[in-house]
């Protein structure tokens, strides 16, 4: 299946689940180079990482790329005492990017979220359905959606959007 | 088109459109509907009743037609039933029917149930047919259902797609009159985000049929013109024509179904036919105007007999003259402008029969002096005319005297019983509603949501009022104190009265319609008050008044007041039947959305799910996976395939894609004290590099869950769970870690899709993966039974188990999903030399059976205790709670007569028990029979010699030895209970 020219796989991204408080966080930060927000269902980026807040004490790492080996073990010793999980999720789930003026109308036509630049801006990231699919969305741009799908339900998001795009020509 | 003016309206008369009813053709113009265009054709007869088969015209022009229902069709694959032929757009080439009638419209054999109506009164349906009870299904149900039910469904699957949209707005406006209008300016102009729908194709409501009035200065069809333009232009607000806001839900949300293609000649492939909005709204503006009241008077449901409003809306709107000499039946001044205008376009207006008793003001003045004859206190008693009206009797009634009956040749009788405001959304909103007087409506009263109502669907008549009324509500809505504009309006002053019940002279001797679509008469609700119904819920479900599709708009309150008058009530105390959604019909593909065929559920695969595909494996779906239910060779039987496969994992080694075994990593210092509170078994004493077989309860003590469980590290478990279980286990477990233990520092991690695994189980499975692997010595007594490691697999990052669902020495190689494949095909080639056989979910339950081990769901149905599973092994020594633990001390819950796991061998060696067949001790017993216990799982193929069975047995462990019967279709099966495990019962082999 070809996919239309707003919608990419990006196949290649590292994750990692980082669970535990504020102090286990700052830990991480040091070895993971990217702050983590505070706010809630707000992203960081720093060049290939981003840490995505899912909840008060779980937020999402992200590397785009699988060049270089994710530092569990020195994430590992940074968080020391800190109570806290960590685990590889990386196989887990692949990132879908929508692009172009139609992304936000797109999305809206399976995730119930008011998706308006006043209400989800960038940087902006959650937890949310894609129809019948669970998804972390994060706009990373004005006109760019990243999402996160567990990788089964990776044909069906991108068959979905598909079908629901299709009232836009395949045109971004 | 005899009937069309010479001009005006709001068609395009440069575009004429050739269209089809009832296989005859005719011409319209762009811009009409079907009932415009059959009107202008002189086209009133277009259906037939529902009950009586009695002929019917176009009644109304909106939303609330009770009559004109036609079926249109591009192709035999698009043909929807039922819609109302005023909503209908005309476009190049339509092609309608009519409904409810045979041979023809114009003679219709159904027709003979009108002379016999007497033997089909109100609730005729629970009187007759009751007699002989068999016949109801045979010949009464049957043929009731051919005659009932207007229009034929589709027979072919709905080419046409759909599409679904949620939104979310500040003010969404219901309804682009000009309250909606007024309201929407008000709320761009202060900024907030707009969505104004309206279900007409063209903004403006009954601007859109008023041409005359002048709005600040333009006249309204300039003055809309240059409203919608403003809206247009502001970035912050939607316009959506061809939308109908059919159903107000909880906190704002509000149910829209636009209609995109429907109208046009030609429907483009990239474009949905239709799109459900959702659209969750801070506030709701409802604007929804106000529908006008028939009269109820006898024969008034000719063909020819219409609103008179709609005739208004005929004449300017699509240019249209309803009939050439017409009568008009009113209690309300605008009739009379509609008298007024369809006399300057050339139609006789032979009389207004005003029901009134006095007739003043400006309107009444201007038909005096055009010569319009005038009555009041006037009434009808009849029509005449079949398939058209022809002519009717009026009675004018003096204080003292009977009516004077006046008999007038017309083809046209246009009756206004002024409005009834549409309170539907509001009261779907389970706002209140009050009963005001004056109007004879019921209006909105408390709002239940942040909802507002504006102009004539609140009882605000007036153009002048009904603008302001709408610009008011929205800077009530959004809290503005800016100053409102007054929306300054040149037009006639008029008096707005209704009627509400039959109009005098109404006779028990003739039918007076009060619904038309259902066919209920003044005569029905006499009927049903004088059998005891006394409650509008009661009288509306016997007598089905407002219970047809157009779910009684223009018959609720007639209905209503003829019962308070029977019962001699006052009519808010009869009260309002419930409002329901949807407002008009809205298409299952609405909103089925595109949630079908391949998109209706997620079809979730495993990363070996192609090589499966390859080998031509069928698959099994398990929850929404797709799982290799076995693999075929040649042209084997699914039978063939399993006892091969079976075979070949007891002699030598097969593989199995158990990847769909849900995964979660419940990690953290407390990650121990978390699993024992939550498992029954005992996970302190878990050294690390082990595994152990888990169960879960729910706090009912019945069996939830279960999986093996590693631990990782001190701090760290794999869990697995059933390929079903895996969502809710983990929001289980999520739950009680939030909610009952939150001070525990434990968290959870699903990794079901991070871990492709491949069982490899047989005697020769280490052997097969020796080679393969690294950093684990995976010997006999370095890495026994139940041991877990890390290590690598072809070079890649490896979590090795050596757990067996097969009672054979195996192991669970699992690899990142993104190696699943390339480690599977590797597993496979190193296998070739033993003879390695794939093997499919069928093959699994059959090896499993043969050990005795459970499956939850299939064994076990939610009622069954870890002992009635022959579990009781697993329960942790000395553990003083878990979940569920309290309710397994309850007495029932430990009777000696509790249902439990045990085998089953059928004597004659050969015979397969059906699975879920019920149990019994003595054969061939009269009913009711003492039923025991019921068969879980069967397999006719088995490695053992024989068909295995599993079954869930009252005392059943006592009955080792004892026989049975197992009841089936083909009689009694004797069967002999046994120990649930048939296979290799010491449990050597595992440890091989």
């Amino acid at each position: 299946m070809a996919d239309a020219a707003w919608m990419r796989v990006k196949p290649q991204g590292s994750r990692l689940i980082l669970q535990g408080d504020a102090a286990a966080r700052s830990a991480a930060a040091s070895v993971w180079g990217v702050p983590f927000s505070e706010e809630p269902c707000r992203a960081q980026t720093r060049g290939e990482r981003a840490t995505l807040w899912l909840g008060p004490d779980e937020h999402l790492l992200w590397q785009a790329s699988r060049e270089i080996a994710l530092p569990i073990a020195d994430l590992e010793q940074a968080l020391g005492a800190h109570p806290h999980s960590l685990v590889d999720v990386s196989h887990r789930q692949v990132a879908l990017e929508i692009l172009g003026p139609h992304a936000a109308t797109i999305l809206a036509g399976a995730c119930p979220l008011d998706l308006s630049a006043r209400e989800f801006p960038v940087h902006m990231c959650t937890r949310t359905v894609l129809a019948k699919a669970e998804i972390v969305l994060w706009r990373t741009a004005p006109d760019a959606f990243h999402v996160e799908v567990w990788r089964s339900f990776l044909s069906y998001a991108r068959a979905l959007l598909s079908e629901i795009g299709r009232e836009f020509s395949g045109a971004p | 088109m005899k009937f069309r003016t010479p001009f005006g309206g709001r068609i395009d008369r440069q575009e004429l459109l050739p269209f089809a009813f009832d296989g005859r053709t005719y011409q319209g113009y762009r811009g009409d509907t079907l009932a415009s265009a059959l009107l202008a054709n002189g086209v009133h007869l277009v259906g037939r009743s529902f009950k009586y088969h009695r002929p019917r015209g176009i009644f109304s022009a909106g939303a609330e037609e009770p009559n004109a229902l036609v079926t249109v069709g591009r192709d035999t694959a698009r043909t929807t039933p039922n819609l109302r032929a005023t909503q209908v757009e005309l476009y190049r080439n339509l092609n309608a029917h009519s409904q409810n009638r045979w041979p023809s419209l114009e003679f219709d054999v159904g027709r003979i149930n009108d002379v016999l109506s007497r033997f089909f009164p109100a609730g005729f349906y629970y009187k007759t047919f009751m007699w002989p009870r068999g016949a109801w299904k045979s010949v009464y149900e049957p043929l009731i259902r051919r005659a009932a039910g207007l229009g034929r469904a589709p027979t072919l699957p709905d080419p046409d797609r759909y599409a679904q949209r949620y939104a979310h707005c500040d003010v969404l406006v219901v309804g682009a009159g000009p309250a909606g209008l007024a309201a929407a300016l008000t709320a761009a102009n202060a900024g907030a985000r707009v969505i104004l729908c309206d279900e007409q194709c063209e903004l403006g409501g009954s601007l859109l049929s008023d041409p005359a009035v002048g709005i600040e200065g333009k006249n309204s069809s300039e003055w809309l013109k240059s409203t919608l333009a403003r809206l247009k232009e502001n970035a912050q607000v939607s316009l959506l024509p061809r939308t109908t806001a059919f159903g107000y839900f909880p906190h704002n949300l509000i149910g829209l179904n636009q209609r995109l293609t429907d109208h046009m000649d030609v429907a483009p492939d990239h474009l949905p036919r239709e799109r459900l909005w959702q659209v969750r709204a801070r506030h709701v503006l409802l604007a929804t105007g106000a529908l006008e009241r028939p009269l109820i008077f006898p024969g008034n449901d000719k063909p020819g007999v219409m609103l008179a409003g709609a005739a208004h809306t005929y004449l300017h709107r699509y240019g249209v003259r309803v009939g050439s000499k017409a009568v008009i039946v009113t209690c309300d001044d605008d009739a009379y402008q509609t008298a007024l205008d369809l006399k300057a376009a050339g139609v006789e207006i032979a009389a207004i029969a005003d029901v009134r008793g006095s007739i003043e003001g400006p309107l009444a003045a201007a038909a005096r002096a055009a010569g319009i004859p005038i009555s009041a206190q006037s009434t009808v008693l009849n029509t005449r005319g079949d398939t058209h009206i022809s002519g009717v009797t009026l009675g004018v009634t003096r204080t003292g005297s009977p009516p004077q009956r006046q008999h007038i040749d017309c083809d046209a009788l246009l009756m206004s019983g002024g409005h009834t405001p549409s309170v539907h959304l509001f009261s779907q909103s389970r706002g209140k509603l009050d009963w005001s007087d004056p109007l004879k409506a019921f209006v909105p009263g408390r709002s239940a949501e942040a909802e507002h109502s504006a102009g004539a669907c609140r009882g605000i008549y007036g153009l002048q009022q009904v603008l302001a009324d709408g610009a008011h509500a929205a800077a009530q809505a959004l809290e503005l104190s800016v100053p409102l504009n007054s929306f300054e309006v040149d037009a006639v002053e008029r008096r707005h009265d209704s009627y509400l019940g039959a109009l005098p002279g109404d006779t028990s001797r003739r039918k007076s319609f009060v619904d038309w679509q259902h066919d209920v008469t003044t005569r029905d609700l006499a009927l049903a008050t004088r059998e005891g119904f006394h409650s509008i819920e009661h009288v509306k479900r016997y007598t089905t008044t407002g219970m047809a599709t157009d779910q009684g708009k223009t018959s609720n309150l007639n209905a209503m007041a003829i019962v308070a008058e029977r019962l001699n009530r006052p009519i808010p105390q009869v009260g309002l039947t419930t409002f329901r959604m949807p407002y008009t019909p809205v298409s299952f593909g609405s909103f089925a959305g595109v949630s079908r065929m391949e998109l209706f559920d997620p079809i979730r695969t495993t990363p070996m799910h192609a090589w499966a595909q390859a080998q031509g494996a069928p698959f099994e779906n398990v929850g929404l996976w797709k799982r290799a239910h076995y693999f075929p060779r040649g042209g084997e039987t699914m039978h063939a395939a399993v006892a091969r496969e079976c075979r070949a994992v007891r002699d030598s080694v097969g593989m199995f894609d158990a990847s769909t075994l849900g995964k979660i990593e419940v990690v953290g210092p407390d990650a121990a004290e978390f699993m024992n509170r939550l498992y029954i078994n005992n996970w302190t004493n878990l050294a690390v590099g082990r595994t152990r077989y888990g169960i879960l309860l729910r706090e009912d003590g019945f069996v939830y869950d279960d999986g093996v469980v590693a631990r990782l590290a001190a701090d760290r478990f794999h869990v697995t769970t059933t390929t079903g279980g895996a969502p809710r286990v983990l929001a289980l477990m999520e739950d009680y870690r939030q909610t009952e233990w939150p001070q525990l520092k434990v968290w959870l991690t699903s990794t079901t899709e991070q871990w492709a695994v491949i069982a490899v189980q047989g005697p020769n499975a280490r052997k097969v993966i020796e080679p393969l692997i690294e950093g684990i010595d995976i010997t006999a007594k370095a890495f026994p039974h139940l041991s877990v490691a890390r290590g690598k697999i072809l070079g890649l990052p490896m979590l090795l188990f050596r757990v067996s669902f097969t009672g054979e020495l195996g192991f669970e190689i699992n690899v990142p999903s993104d190696h699943g494949l390339e480690v599977w095909e590797a597993v496979y080639a190193a296998g070739a030399a033993f003879g390695i056989t794939p093997y499919g979910t069928e093959a699994m339950h059959v090896l499993r059976a043969e050990k005795g081990y459970i499956i939850v769901g299939q064994e076990t149905d939610g009622t069954a205790t870890p002992d009635d599973a022959g579990l009781s092994w697993a329960i942790g020594k000395n553990k003083t709670d878990f979940v569920g633990m309290r309710s397994l001390q309850r007495p029932a819950m430990k009777r000696a007569d509790r249902k439990q796991l045990v085998g089953l061998k059928p004597k004659d060696g050969r015979s397969v028990l059906d699975e879920g067949a019920q149990v019994c001790e003595r054969p061939a017993q009269r009913p009711p029979m003492q039923l025991i216990g019921h068969v879980t799982s069967s397999y006719a193929a088995s490695t053992v010699g024989f068909p295995i069975a599993l079954a869930m047995i009252a005392g059943g462990r006592a009955r080792v030895g004892a026989t049975l019967y197992v009841s089936q279709p083909t009689g009694d099966i004797e069967v002999e209970v046994s120990s649930p495990v048939f296979y290799d019962p010491e449990g050597v082999r595992v440890n091989g």
